[in-house]
């Protein structure tokens, strides 16, 4: 996961040319819990960075998740809606959530990198 | 995420959650386990499956000794206690001077004195709404040195009978005394899930080694609140605070049939104005189970609404039902809405989200009648 920046929200962020695809990490995963359902973006919905813009829901309880960087949603994980649970088993792979057109791809620069990220949990635990 | 959970109290098995990896949550003032690392759904699917063990000793725990216990307690509730027979356990509500609902409880006959079992976030108020009430010759005991362990599902009474054979033998709301594992327990077959199994009083200091035996059990595993709540929503069950609470009455709440017969020809508990009027005249809402379509849950305080129109009521709690494998809810509607597959609308984050009123329990209880 070295090549993935990581948001302040527990979602992380995959570039690729200047689309960017989007999850939540294996510490949000593990907070929330088995997940049950997942409401994704529009698709062609444009999201401004720390823009709620999905929500999942465990057993328990329903959590944002929050785009990371603002873009265009260019494409959603459908097959969440079948298999939520693929966001426990694989957070950081076939449980992805979004892609976005990034607009402002020096935002990327704000979030962390992996190191950062695991120190930022490991502080606010 | 992490909220502190210092200055809670702790149950007595606080240290046994902690080393089996329960994730602690602050609940009505109480550390308590929200999950062990199985999680809330497998937690929830080995209850249903096998047996859970849950603790809830957080919960208050007394008892009401005098040979006028029985009519004293019914100045508080519009149960029949004084009908209960010995070593008999009912399902009752203490209510309000204007009608509403106190609280919940259970109340058990173990002959020579009453058993109370209320709620953690209740038990202050509810013992001393009770002292009060009490006429000289009766007395309440507060047992804060007494844990309670529920245990839960099909597998519960394979799995404990080897240790207290009467324990067998006791059929859905039996209680009694007897010493599992060297330890003197209160026990009621009954429980929180909808399915067969015991609850079980013990001493705050067996408590633990207590649990580790039940644990060591085959089937069993702990289980936390978090699946507690998700197997009482399957099973229609009410939580105190999110489902009744002083504003709604025993009729709204569809809980008459805790009332007693006699009791509804006496009228003599608080709050029997309202419900007399209630019973004769009709209530302006009803507690109604609702099964939303799809697989999106609509969790407490969504708004209710006719399809396409006004609001007819609220959710007061709705989760994801595992064992149903769909959302599930209850909560209030106007009582043109409360019939069975009436269409509704729930609006969850600004959307309308297609409801039905449903029949509960969500999954059929199990209880060994």
């Amino acid at each position: 996961m070295s090549d993935l920046k990581f948001s302040k929200d527990h979602e992380w962020v995959a570039m690729e040319g200047d689309v960017a695809t989007i999850g939540i990490t294996d510490h949000a995963q593990q907070a929330l819990g088995d997940v049950v359902f997942v409401e994704l973006p529009e698709l062609g919905r444009m999201v401004k960075a720390g823009e709620a813009c999905a929500v999942v829901e465990s057993v328990k309880a329903a959590s944002d998740v929050y785009a990371p960087i603002s873009g265009r949603v260019v494409e959603v994980n459908s097959a969440l809606g079948d298999n939520p649970g693929t966001i426990n088993s694989d957070p950081a792979g076939e449980g992805w959530f979004f892609k976005l057109e990034a607009t402002a791809p020096a935002e990327l620069a704000e979030l962390m990198d992996d190191s950062a990220y695991h120190r930022f949990v490991e502080e606010n635990a | 995420m992490a909220e502190s959970t210092e200055s809670l109290f702790e149950t007595p098995l606080g240290a046994l959650h902690r080393e089996l990896g329960g994730r602690m949550v602050p609940f009505a003032g109480y550390a308590m386990p929200v999950q062990y690392p199985l999680g809330i759904l497998g937690e929830h699917l080995h209850c249903r499956a096998a047996a859970g063990l849950f603790d809830v000793s957080h919960m208050g725990q007394a008892e009401l000794v005098g040979e006028n216990a029985a009519t004293a307690l019914e100045a508080l509730t519009p149960a029949d206690v004084a009908g209960l027979k010995p070593m008999r356990q009912r399902y009752a509500l203490l209510t309000t001077d204007a009608g509403g609902i106190f609280d919940d409880f259970m109340v058990a006959n173990f002959g020579n004195r009453l058993f109370l079992v209320v709620n953690a976030s209740r038990k202050h108020e509810d013992f001393a709404r009770i002292e009060a009430a009490l006429p000289a010759g009766v007395k309440l005991n507060r047992l804060p040195d007494r844990a309670l362990l529920a245990l839960q599902g099909p597998g519960a009474v394979a799995a404990i009978a080897p240790l207290a054979p009467a324990l067998a033998a006791m059929k859905f709301m039996d209680v009694a005394e007897v010493t599992i594992a060297g330890v003197p327990c209160f026990v009621s077959r009954s429980g929180y899930t909808g399915e067969d199994g015991y609850e079980i009083s013990v001493p705050a200091d067996a408590a633990e080694a207590f649990a580790r035996t039940l644990l060591a059990l085959p089937g069993v595993a702990p289980v936390g609140l978090g699946a507690r709540d998700s197997l009482r929503l399957e099973a229609g069950l009410c939580l105190y605070g999110n489902d009744i609470d002083e504003t709604t009455s025993p009729v709204e709440a569809a809980l008459v049939w805790s009332i007693g017969k006699r009791r509804r020809m006496e009228w003599n508990f608080p709050g029997a104005e309202r419900v007399r009027d209630e019973l004769a005249n009709g209530t302006q809402r009803l507690r109604v189970g609702i099964r939303p379509e799809g697989r999106q849950p609509a969790r407490g305080h969504t708004a209710v609404h006719v399809p396409g129109g006004e609001a007819v009521g609220e959710i007061t709690s709705g989760g994801f039902g595992p064992s149903l494998n769909g959302p599930m809810a209850m909560g209030y509607v106007a009582r043109a809405q409360a019939a069975d597959n009436t269409p509704l609308e729930l609006m969850v984050r600004g959307k309308p989200l297609a409801a039905r009123v449903a029949a509960m329990p969500f999954v059929a209880n199990r209880y060994a009648r």
